[in-house]
């Protein structure tokens, strides 16, 4: 037992706090995506930890940009984004104000789109084509295809050198259970990018969690970070 | 009850028992005042299926959301998943109906429920999804606008959601339902003429009923 205990080390996922984790990924004009559905089942902890960071010039892909100051809000306000891609970001007002200085680029997708285009870019798919949008604003720039005599938009894939997600429960490999509407677009995000932080509650022994019940297998998970900042 | 709650109600008999519903923001999340919850399935596209009804206080959960950010509660038999998930369901036809807002809808059954005019184009949510893949688009809205201009209109000015059509529009006047691609008027609200209808309408319509 102790000896399969031994070998299992070699796949845990890291422990760090949320400053170390992000000094040690995150670097200046990177590509970032961040789990969320507002604040609910945003990585709040690692949000302070990038806000505190010295990085800028970030492209942030999440469906919004917090709340006016708060979480992504602040990453905002503190002018470390560039560039946001996202379905949402009517709610957070300062978005409007950045982008009419010229200091922010909006990439607005539907969510259904945007879900998708994160798990295709996890799943190693050069993209999809969907009816959603088809006729609207939000198509030009898109090929469009006739298939089946419907119409389809073409959306390629998302993906991002880090991605903070937030989950309930890993254990030490990295798998990830999930808890209720905090779920959203954190289990595509954590297979859509080359380094993956996840903020967690606990952190418990191999073999607590039920295999049936994993979300996110660890094998996509290279660091965990303990919550400290929560909704 | 007020003019809302009139639109609301109408809106929830045309839901039929059994089916699954999406309710967008505003006067849709009314609709659950008028239907027995026990018949129906609501899912919100943050990620639940089977919505129960806003929590006792003190019993919030704040991971616990609609997708107007609402806390609300998991019925018995509810299940939670991911973004992705939860719009394959909505794209893939698989939500019977969806009860949305709107800012225009022209007579061809088109609907402008997404940006906002005067302001920046900067959120579409699943507005998009929803009017594209859910079996029966419902769209609830008063009448006209609170400068009294007609919202149901020859063309939409305001950018399109879908190129899809709604199934029915309910306002505080009347209900109109799509006969081919032409807008019927289907009922109109108790003590309400066809003519109050016409005069505030400047879409064309059938008379149907």
């Amino acid at each position: 037992m102790e000896s399969q205990a031994g070998r299992e080390d070699r796949f845990w996922a890291r422990i760090v706090s949320a400053d170390e984790a992000v000094a040690s990924t995150v670097r200046d004009g990177m590509t970032v995506m961040v789990g969320g559905f507002g604040l609910v089942g945003a990585p709040l902890t690692l949000i302070r930890a990038l806000n505190t960071s010295p990085c800028t010039g970030l492209t942030i892909i999440s469906n919004n940009l917090g709340e006016p100051g708060k979480a992504l809000g602040e990453t905002l306000r503190l002018g470390k984004v560039r560039r946001a891609i996202g379905s949402y970001f009517t709610s957070n007002r300062d978005v409007a104000e950045a982008r009419a200085r010229g200091e922010l680029e909006v990439t607005l997708i539907p969510q259904g789109t945007f879900s998708e285009a994160i798990r295709a870019g996890g799943a190693g798919l050069g993209g999809f084509y969907t009816p959603t949008g088809v006729g609207t604003l939000l198509a030009e720039g898109k090929e469009v295809r006739q298939i089946g005599g419907k119409m389809y938009l073409l959306q390629e894939p998302l993906r991002a050198n880090v991605a903070l997600v937030r989950a309930r429960t890993a254990d030490r490999l990295g798998n990830l259970i999930y808890y209720k509407t905090a779920r959203n677009f954190n289990p595509m995000m954590a297979t859509a990018a080359d380094v993956v932080i996840a903020e967690v509650d606990e952190v418990v022994d191999v073999g607590r969690l039920d295999p049936e019940a994993i979300g996110t297998p660890h094998l996509y998970v290279g660091y965990l970070v303990r919550a400290e900042v929560r909704i | 009850m007020n003019e809302k709650e009139l639109i609301a109600s109408r809106a929830a008999s045309l839901l039929q028992p059994g089916w699954v519903v999406n309710l967008g923001i505003g006067i849709p999340t009314l609709v659950t005042r008028f239907v027995d919850m026990e018949s129906f399935c609501f899912q919100t596209e943050n990620g639940l299926l089977g919505v129960g009804p806003a929590p006792e206080e003190g019993q919030v959960d704040p991971n616990l959301v609609d997708a107007g950010k609402r806390p609300v509660t998991e019925r018995r038999g509810a299940s939670f998943f991911d973004s992705a998930t939860s719009f394959a369901m909505i794209r893939g036809g698989h939500v019977d109906a969806v009860v949305l807002g709107a800012l225009q809808v022209d007579e061809n059954g088109r609907v402008a429920n997404w940006a906002v005019p005067g302001e920046p184009v900067l959120g579409v949510g699943g507005a998009m999804d929803l009017m594209s893949g859910a079996r029966h688009v419902i769209i609830v809205m008063t009448h006209t606008a609170k400068n009294g201009s007609a919202k149901l209109v020859r063309e939409c000015s305001l950018p399109l959601t879908s190129l899809r059509p709604a199934t029915w529009v309910v306002t505080e006047l009347a209900t109109f339902s799509m006969d081919g691609c032409q807008l019927s008027l289907v009922e109109c609200a108790p003590n309400i003429s066809v003519e109050t209808v016409r005069a505030r309408t400047e879409a064309r319509f059938q008379i149907r009923y």
